[in-house]
């Protein structure tokens, strides 16, 4: 038991190298435990599906949207509450939700890349907002 | 539990016997798919440009701007790199077999209107590997951006230059982005859809509504009381080099 204080400052050395990402995080104010502030829309109360399926599912059914609108040509969508909604990532999802203050955030926080959906769709929003920018 | 030879043998020859029948039974549940006559087509959207009417307003290129506008085509200035989706060329190069030599300047001279022809028989299609476009039940020949990996066999392939390739960033190059449509990005090829995002929507193409002129008849070829047919029947049209056997929808009334 010679080697015990050579042991154990070993494994706490060790113990703080593996937690320092975390410490490092907390030091910045990189990260918290706290979920992110998410802008829910103004003008709708309910989405195309229950949260919780929209949370878990989203990208699945937007693959979903994509496939059946550009290669079937079929753009109707009839949600589980028996409403009918356009498939469209510009038209019906951002109709209601802010790309920034919604999906971005969400994203951020999960550590999510950016999807490549924004190389092509444009966020009516921000195209409004660069229009009356250019516009003296 | 014991088996007898012969109940062996019995239940050996009922199996292949009910083996034997299956697909007899399959055809005979689906009489409908596959077999009989081929199913005539209900539509093929078409165009008839009547190119008398654009003269009379020579160079007014409300068509191309209404088509640009709507699907965020940009206007990339090194012709390397231009895209393409409705322009337009001087008579002897989009017609070089129908050259008499004595015509009037009026008809040589003047531009005409050009776009991809959502061919019968596409060319372009068939050498796509990725089925990135195909031909629809309705004659548009359609594009899936997302699924194009920029291989441009098509730009190869299609004898009109109807294809563009995106050799840089388009977004830059577009004076003012439609939301509503998206853009497209480096590395994809990209053509005239026949405005099928408004098609759905019960609307005619960009170009048709914009043309002052009413120079473009769109409508249902496959309907013999449609505008396009009605024209056809009336006057003498041509096809963009019919002889390679496309099939072209776009008709020329010269």
């Amino acid at each position: 038991m010679r080697d015990r204080v050579w042991i154990f400052a070993g494994l706490a050395l060790f113990v703080a190298a593996l937690t320092s990402p975390a410490w490092y995080a907390l030091a910045n104010a990189k990260s918290s435990s706290q979920p992110p502030k998410l802008q829910m829309p103004a003008n709708q109360k309910e989405c195309v599906a229950p949260a919780g399926t929209m949370r878990a599912a989203h990208m699945k059914m937007l693959i979903q949207w994509r496939e059946d609108v550009v290669r079937h040509g079929d753009r109707r969508f009839v949600a589980f509450n028996g409403k009918v909604y356009e498939k469209s990532l510009t038209g019906t999802c951002l109709g209601c939700h802010n790309k920034q203050q919604f999906c971005d955030r969400c994203h951020a926080y999960s550590g999510v890349s950016t999807p490549s959906c924004w190389n092509c769709h444009s966020d009516p929003q921000t195209v409004a907002r660069s229009i009356t920018r250019s516009t003296p | 539990m014991k088996i007898t030879r012969k109940d062996f043998l019995r239940l050996s020859g009922l199996s292949l016997l009910a083996a034997g029948c299956k697909p007899a039974v399959r055809s005979a549940n689906q009489p409908a798919s596959g077999t009989g006559a081929a199913p005539t087509q209900l539509t093929r959207w078409g165009m008839v440009i009547d190119l008398r009417k654009c003269r009379e307003k020579d160079g007014c290129n409300a068509c191309v701007h209404a088509c640009n506008a709507a699907h965020n085509v940009p206007q990339i200035a090194n012709r390397a790199h231009e895209v393409k989706w409705l322009w337009t060329e001087p008579y002897a190069t989009v017609f070089p077999s129908a050259q008499t030599g004595y015509a009037p300047q009026t008809v040589t001279e003047t531009m005409v209107p050009l776009l991809c022809n959502h061919c019968a028989d596409p060319p372009c299609t068939r050498v796509c590997p990725t089925q990135a476009t195909w031909k629809r039940d309705d004659g548009i020949v359609m594009m899936d951006w997302h699924r194009c990996i920029g291989c441009r066999y098509c730009v190869a392939a299609c004898p009109y230059g109807s294809r563009s390739f995106n050799f840089e960033d388009p977004r830059p190059s577009i004076a003012s982005i439609n939301p509503d449509f998206p853009t497209r990005t480096k590395g994809v090829v990209e053509k005239c859809n026949f405005c099928e995002e408004r098609l759905t929507r019960g609307l005619k193409p960009a170009c048709v509504d914009a043309c002052p002129q009413h120079v473009f008849a769109f409508g249902n070829l496959a309907d013999p009381d449609s505008e396009p047919r009605q024209l056809l029947r009336d006057r003498f049209a041509v096809q963009r080099e019919p002889e390679l056997g496309t099939g072209p929808s776009v008709f020329y009334l010269v």
